[in-house]
């Protein structure tokens, strides 16, 4: 069972050699000629003049607390679409209404304006 | 010859089988190395035509005087490696370095479990369509520790903009994937090809055509592509969150996964939707060879998607982001809730491909 999972270990660690090959190769190859203009960043020919961690829009947060509830209601729906034809009509109804609930919610952070970005 | 076949049959089984798999990996690793080198190339030669132009035109293997413009992606390579990589001073150097690798892994591994062939998947688990699920949403990670760590704000607003339409884009595409689900009875991937077999009529895209349509289009936001490239906007925020990067780190973080993730959403649409390795002409010419499985057709379907793709981005001005926002929450997520109980009705009442 678990034999099935080894070309996945497998290929995470072929895949992570051939990132840090690529960017020694590059670090190799290149030329290294640092400068204090060049390492500073790049902000359109001006000098940078604060920290650019800055504050940014609570909405980025919203999105993403919003996109954990719905993405937990997938995770609930895969086994469910999986098995749906040996749940029979119970299996059917209880995830119709727990989808309706969700709906519910849906329609309401809808209303209340969560899903707008102007 | 027979010497090296000798000591071939001398090394233990359990070897030989785990010698076997490291090169199908390296082998499917170069292919789609391969497929991107060319893609990048096929982008420019599909768009310069789109535009009446020619595209990339010069550079030929070996100086031959045909094919011209063919070696073009290896000159694009060398060059990548050839440049200077700066570290930005005020940068996480850590974090700056790694992000390029998470972004590039999962961009890879995914195709561990893409079935090429009837006979050739490299990890035929069960749980397939989640492991998808699952390594797709992990590439966000490199993109956003990329613009943090590069301590530019430009960077930052490019990475906060990627994660928040990833994401939203993300809860579509699962559900145009329990759509699926539900049609196929199973995550495997294999078993969700061979639960299309029958003609071109039984695939998929017939009875889930709003949750093709969206799948695709989801995919297209979420490798960050036109018209959905508002994450790199040239003119607004220079290149978003890979503005700091340079050379071969460049390669590596954006130009390989990016195209990499560009064919895997391709691929996947293939599997889930097209039929995946099957014959269109299965019903119509049964038991000829064009009705045989191969890798043939799931290489066709993907290059149709892959056009696709070039298409879009050669038609359709950028999006603005509250627009993107909107289409992702306001749009495609009740259309795919609607058509999932509109299935969940079919299969109840066994409507369709389901009345059995």
């Amino acid at each position: 069972m678990l034999a099935e999972y080894l070309p996945i270990l497998i290929f995470l660690g072929v895949g992570t050699g051939l990132g840090l090959v690529l960017i020694a190769l590059g670090f190799l190859l290149g030329p290294r000629r640092p400068d204090a203009e060049k390492l500073s960043p790049y902000e359109c020919g001006f000098e940078a003049f604060e920290d650019s961690r800055m504050k940014f829009d609570v909405r980025y947060y919203l999105v993403a607390i919003l996109f954990i509830l719905f993405d937990l209601e997938i995770a609930f729906l895969f086994p469910w679409a999986v098995s749906l034809d040996e749940i029979g009509t119970f299996g059917l109804v209880s995830m119709l209404v727990f989808l309706a609930i969700l709906v519910v919610g849906f329609i309401y952070e809808w209303k209340k304006g969560a899903l707008e970005w102007d | 010859m027979n010497e090296a076949l000798g000591y071939w049959d001398a090394v233990p089984a359990n070897l030989q089988d785990l010698v076997i798999l490291v090169l199908q990996i390296l082998g499917v690793t170069v292919a789609v190395i391969l497929s991107v080198a060319f893609m990048t190339l096929a982008e420019r030669k599909v768009i310069g035509w789109i535009q009446v132009r020619h595209g990339p035109n010069q550079i030929r293997i070996f100086g031959l005087p045909f094919l011209k413009g063919v070696a073009q992606p290896f000159a694009d390579v060398i060059k990548l490696l050839l440049k200077e990589i700066v570290v930005p001073a005020n940068a996480d150097r850590f974090l700056f370095l790694v992000a390029p690798l998470i972004a590039l892994v999962p961009a890879l591994a995914t195709w561990a479990v893409v079935p090429f062939s009837p006979d050739f998947v490299l990890a035929d688990i069960d749980a397939g369509l989640l492991y998808v699920l699952a390594l797709t949403s992990l590439g966000v990670y490199g993109i956003i520790l990329a613009g943090w760590a590069a301590n530019s704000k430009y960077a930052l607003l490019g990475a906060m903009r990627s994660a928040a339409q990833i994401v939203a884009y993300e809860i579509a595409m699962g559900f145009a994937l329990v759509g699926v689900l539900m049609a196929a009875g199973s995550l495997n991937l294999t078993e969700i090809v061979k639960s299309q077999s029958g003609g071109v009529l039984e695939w998929h895209w017939l009875w889930l055509f709003p949750l093709m349509v969206i799948y695709f289009i989801s995919g297209i936001a979420e490798t960050n592509r036109a018209p959905f490239d508002v994450a790199e906007g040239e003119s607004e925020i220079v290149a978003g969150f890979h503005v700091e990067y340079s050379g071969a780190t460049f390669a590596t973080l954006f130009a390989l996964p990016e195209y990499a993730n560009m064919i895997l959403v391709a691929t996947l649409s293939a599997v889930f939707f097209l039929g995946g390795w099957l014959s269109p002409f299965e019903g119509i010419a049964p038991g000829t060879l064009l009705a045989e499985p191969s890798f043939v057709w799931l290489f066709l379907k993907i290059v149709f998607f892959l056009f696709l793709f070039l298409w879009f981005r050669a038609t359709f001005p950028r999006y603005r982001y509250d627009q993107i926002m909107r289409l992702g929450w306001k749009v495609f997520i009740p259309l795919t809730l609607v058509w999932i109980f509109v299935l969940a009705a079919f299969v109840h009442f066994e409507i369709g491909p389901w009345a059995a």
